[in-house]
């Protein structure tokens, strides 16, 4: 459990988050997106207890950081940006003073070394100096070290920056299988992966909360929701096509991608307008590549709300 | 206490996995060994005692515990590694005595690894090892003086050249408050107690009565109570420069 009250810290003159507040209940995992500089890890080092808010408080399973802070850090396992390790220990010596420090002796250090070693499959380099690992070694190292004390709140700034596409999965495999009985909060850059992950998604920007909800929640805002999306099999009658489309009466706009030559549908507000895009294919035997009905897209609001102004430039661009 | 213990084992260990702290132990050795017996008159005094070996420890400690100490909080600010410590569930405090530690025992090693001149001292005639013992005492606790300015200084910056030439300033500084030479200058025209402050201040004085056999409680208090002040400094300096 994660509470962040009112958190606010300024760097001299500059706001680099600004009044945030949120709650993150046992079992969640909370994707924190939003564009470079726009606070996520300043609110992370907060929430951590690295650095003292300018006002505000966070709390993790009700110990607040800032007044409990050595009973709210034995709670957290935290992957700081960069995944930062003393770069000429081995892992195994690395894990070993992390456990030493987290209070786990004898058998628990064994278990919970080895298991973390396990979970993050770093055993072909345990003993090779930290220093001399490639950039996802390191992070696997840094993560192993976040859930060695197997702790109830996991800070993760970047996770999965720099791993392959095989350990990207591998991460997110273990962030499921662990996050029942935790609760985890998670930077990215990759939206994919919080549709794939997160049960919910918290979006800043210039230090603001600009968009909260689940990942589907948010898809659903985007202007894509509900829109129909066509590729045809020869796309060089694609503007005859849009015309055709457009006067559907529910359809309220039809944009063809000039890179991907879809054309895609969007329904005037509330409306549904699949059926009827789909009797219009059949009748007129279009020959189509593929049909898709839109659930929403994410790269889109996440555009719309971190960047609204160039956003909306764009919109008003096209077509 | 346990978490103290847990830092200084793992700063004292690193200190071994280069070459450094070797190298810089056989330089030290052999540094004092040259300016005891070249400058310091050490067989033509034809005195048992160690005077001229102790004499030489604060102007070692000048230029070479800063090479120990410039790392201790630098090159955590540099790796990022400070984010790590400081959001492990241990105080400030701990982690600054910690790696205090950890530069002090070192530095006593090498002090201790001296023993062969004090042997030598022994073959040669009859010391007053009582007093041997109170100047290595005294030469210690100068020592852990110089490693807690060191170890503050260096939680101002993440460079080490940086942090090595400030502490080796601040140092110099202090062991010259007390110099004779330095005393001189303000002697005349500054009023007494200020002259007297300054020399108080400085770490000659307080040691060359200790090294001398001298017992004087306030002289090891003086040390004490300095180390414990720049370490004070120290953890103020981490909390306000984090962000930095
Ligand atoms: N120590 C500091 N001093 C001054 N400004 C800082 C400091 N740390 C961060 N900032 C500023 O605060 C803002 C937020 O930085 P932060 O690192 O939290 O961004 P972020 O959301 O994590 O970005 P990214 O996606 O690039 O990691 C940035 O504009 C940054 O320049
Ligand atoms: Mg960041």
């Amino acid at each position: 459990m994660i509470e962040v009250r009112n958190l606010t810290r300024k760097f001299g003159d500059f706001t680099a988050v600004n009044n945030i507040s949120f709650t993150a209940p046992k079992g969640e995992v909370l994707g924190f997106l939003g564009p470079n500089g726009a606070g996520k890890s300043t609110t992370m080092k907060m929430i951590t207890g690295f650095l003292q808010p300018t006002a505000g408080d966070a709390s993790v399973c009700g110990f607040s950081i800032s007044s409990n802070s050595i009973a709210a850090k034995k709670k957290i396992g935290y992957l700081p940006e960069g995944a930062p390790a003393y770069s000429d220990m081995t892992p195994k010596q690395f894990l070993g003073f992390i456990a030493d420090i987290r209070n786990l002796g004898g058998n628990q250090k064994r278990e919970a070394i080895s298991a973390a070693i396990a979970r993050t499959n770093i055993n072909s380099v345990i003993n090779q100096p930290i220093e001399t690992l490639s950039k996802g070694y390191k992070r696997r190292v840094g993560l192993a070290q976040a859930i060695l004390h197997n702790p109830e709140v996991l800070i993760l700034d970047e996770p999965t920056d720099g791993l392959d596409p095989n350990q990207k999965h591998e991460v997110r495999k273990l962030i499921q299988e662990i996050a029942s009985e935790k609760t985890i909060i998670v930077s990215t850059h990759i939206l994919e992966e919080v549709s794939a992950i997160c049960h919910r998604a918290v979006i800043i920007a210039n230090g603001n909360i600009v968009a909260d909800g689940s990942p589907h929640e948010l898809e659903g805002r985007s202007r894509f929701a509900g829109a129909v999306t066509i590729t045809m099999t020869n796309t060089s009658e694609n503007s005859d096509i849009a015309n055709e489309l457009k006067a559907i009466n529910k359809v309220d706009q039809v944009e063809i991608d000039p890179i991907t030559s879809r054309i895609t549908a969007f329904p005037a507000v509330g409306e549904n307008i699949f059926p009827q895009v789909w009797s219009l294919v059949q009748l007129k035997e279009w020959q189509i590549k593929e049909i898709h009905h839109e659930r929403g897209r994410f790269d889109d609001i996440f555009r719309s709300v971190t960047c609204e102004k160039e956003y909306s430039q764009e919109q008003g661009g096209e077509l | 206490m346990k978490n103290t213990y847990f830092i200084f084992s793992r700063e004292f260990s690193g200190y071994f996995k280069t070459p450094v702290a070797y190298i810089f132990l056989i330089i030290y050795l052999l540094l004092i060994g040259f300016f005891t017996f070249y400058f310091g008159d050490f067989f033509t005094r034809e005195q048992a005692d160690l005077q001229p070996f102790f004499q030489f420890h604060p102007w070692m400690y000048i230029f070479l515990i800063p090479a120990i100490s410039m790392r201790l909080w630098s090159e955590e600010r540099k790796s990022g590694t400070i984010e790590l410590l400081l959001t492990l569930p241990i105080t400030m405090w701990q982690a600054v005595l910690g790696k205090f530690l950890a530069a002090w025992a070192f530095t006593t090693i090498a002090t201790i690894l001296t023993f062969p001149i004090w042997i030598t001292v022994n073959y040669l005639g009859n010391p007053d090892n009582g007093v041997i013992l109170t100047a290595y005492i005294g030469s210690i606790l100068m020592a852990g003086s110089f490693i807690a300015i060191g170890s503050c200084i260096s939680a101002i910056t993440k460079n080490q050249v940086i942090a090595f030439v400030v502490s080796l300033s601040v140092s110099l500084i202090l062991v010259l408050a007390g110099f004779p030479m330095v005393q001189n200058l303000f002697i005349g025209w500054m009023p007494s107690f200020i002259v007297d402050a300054i020399s108080y201040t400085g770490f000659l004085t307080h040691y060359q009565s200790i090294s001398k056999g001298v017992i004087d409680l306030r002289d090891p208090l003086f040390f004490i109570s300095t180390t414990a002040a720049w370490l004070f400094a120290n953890t103020i300096v981490i909390d306000s420069r984090k962000a930095v």
